[in-house]
C-alpha cells in the first residue's frame, strides 16, 4: 500500500509520518509537495502535523488552497483514506472535509505531553485493531488544539459514533485535567461522515516504538491497512 | 474601474470561549482599570482592491471574508464602507 505524506511549507512532521510508514508498518510511501497537483498513486493520504504558512491568518487557513489539495479534497469525496494529524486536523476542518474547528489552547501556552486518549469507536477505518475503550498514550504538540463545533454538531457527532478519541485521565475518566486544550467534551479526534478521514490532535506517528516511549500508534497505522488492503 | 479599500473586522464569535481576550482583559484589571468587563481580540485586515463602484467593491470583500478571511464557525467579520484607494 502507498501512503502519499502532503509537505506544506512549515510541515515538520511529514519525515516523522515516513519513518512510521516505512520503517515501522514497512508500506511505501512518498512525499507530496504542496504544489504538485497528482497525488501519485496514493491509496491514502497523510496530512502530517507542523506551522504551514506559518499559521497565517488562521491555523490550516492558506494551506487549505494549496494546489495537492484540489487532488486530496477530490481523493477523500471519492472515498479514500485521509489521515489528518494535527496541523493536518487544522487544515482538514478549514477545508470542510471534517467539522468544526480548531482553536487557541484554552490556558493560551503551547502544550507539548504525552497524554491519554480513550478509544470511543473501534469500528473505524483508522482504529479496528483498538478495543474499544482502551487508553492510549499518545503525545501531543500544539498551541491552537481546542476543538470547537456548535452542540448541534457536537450531538451529531456522538450520536453517529464519529468522535473516534477523547482525552481522559490514566483511569480512562473524561475530566478538565485530562483535557490538554480545552477541547470540547474532551474530543482529541474525530471521522468524516463517510468515516475515511480521520482528524487528531495526538501524533500516533511519534508512538510506533519502545524507543519512543509508546508503540500505541502502531495499532492506528495497521489498522488502515487490514481495512484498505481487505 | 477603480481602486478601494475596505477595512475588516474579524472578532471571535460570542458566546465562544476568547481565552486571548480574557487573558488580556485581566492585564487591564491588574494595570487598575478595575471598570473594564469584556475584551476580544480579533483581527484588522484591509484590502485594497479594483472595483466597478463601492458596492461591487464591498460585495466582493464579504465573499472574501466567506471564504478565506474569517472562518464562519467560530468567527464574526463586520467590513467598513469601502473608500477610493
Amino acid at each position: 500500500m502507498k501512503f502519499g505524506i502532503v509537505t506544506f511549507p512549515g510541515s515538520n512532521c511529514d519525515y516523522d509520518a515516513f519513518h512510521a510508514v516505512t520503517e515501522i508498518l514497512g508500506e511505501e510511501a512518498v512525499y507530496l509537495w504542496h504544489k504538485d497537483h497528482e497525488l501519485q498513486g496514493s491509496d491514502v493520504i497523510v496530512l502530517p502535523g507542523g506551522f504551514s504558512y506559518g499559521d497565517y491568518l488562521r491555523v490550516g487557513a492558506i494551506a487549505r488552497f494549496s494546489p495537492i489539495m484540489n487532488e486530496v479534497i477530490a481523493h477523500a469525496k471519492a472515498g479514500g483514506p485521509v489521515l489528518a494529524i494535527c496541523n493536518g486536523f487544522q487544515i482538514a476542518c478549514e477545508a470542510g472535509l471534517l467539522p468544526g474547528a480548531l482553536m487557541r489552547n484554552s490556558h493560551l501556552q503551547f502544550v507539548s505531553a504525552e497524554v491519554r486518549i480513550r478509544v470511543e469507536n473501534s469500528d473505524t477505518m483508522f482504529t479496528n485493531l483498538y478495543d474499544r475503550g482502551e487508553i492510549l498514550r499518545i503525545p501531543v504538540a500544539h498551541g491552537d488544539g481546542r476543538f470547537v463545533a456548535t452542540d448541534d454538531v457536537l450531538d451529531r457527532l456522538e450520536a453517529e459514533g464519529r468522535v473516534t478519541f477523547r482525552y481522559v485521565d490514566a483511569s480512562g475518566a473524561v475530566t478538565a485535567a485530562a483535557n490538554p486544550n480545552g477541547s470540547e467534551r474532551n474530543i482529541a479526534g474525530i471521522i468524516s461522515e463517510g468515516g475515511n478521514v480521520l482528524g487528531m490532535m495526538p501524533h500516533p506517528e511519534r508512538a510506533c516504538s519502545p524507543l519512543l516511549g509508546s508503540s500505541d500508534g502502531v495499532r492506528l497505522l495497521e489498522s488502515i491497512l487490514a481495512r484498505v488492503a481487505a | 474601474m477603480s481602486k478601494f479599500r475596505i477595512a475588516v473586522h474579524i472578532t471571535p464569535r460570542k458566546g465562544l470561549l476568547d481565552p486571548q481576550g480574557n487573558a488580556v482583559r485581566d492585564a487591564l484589571h491588574t494595570l487598575g482599570f478595575k471598570p473594564v468587563k469584556d475584551v476580544h481580540v480579533g483581527r484588522y485586515i484591509i484590502v485594497e482592491t479594483d472595483a466597478y463602484d463601492a458596492i461591487a467593491a464591498e460585495e466582493s470583500v464579504t465573499e472574501m471574508c466567506e471564504k478565506l478571511l474569517a472562518n464562519p464557525v467560530t468567527e464574526d467579520f463586520e467590513i467598513e464602507s469601502a473608500v477610493p484607494a
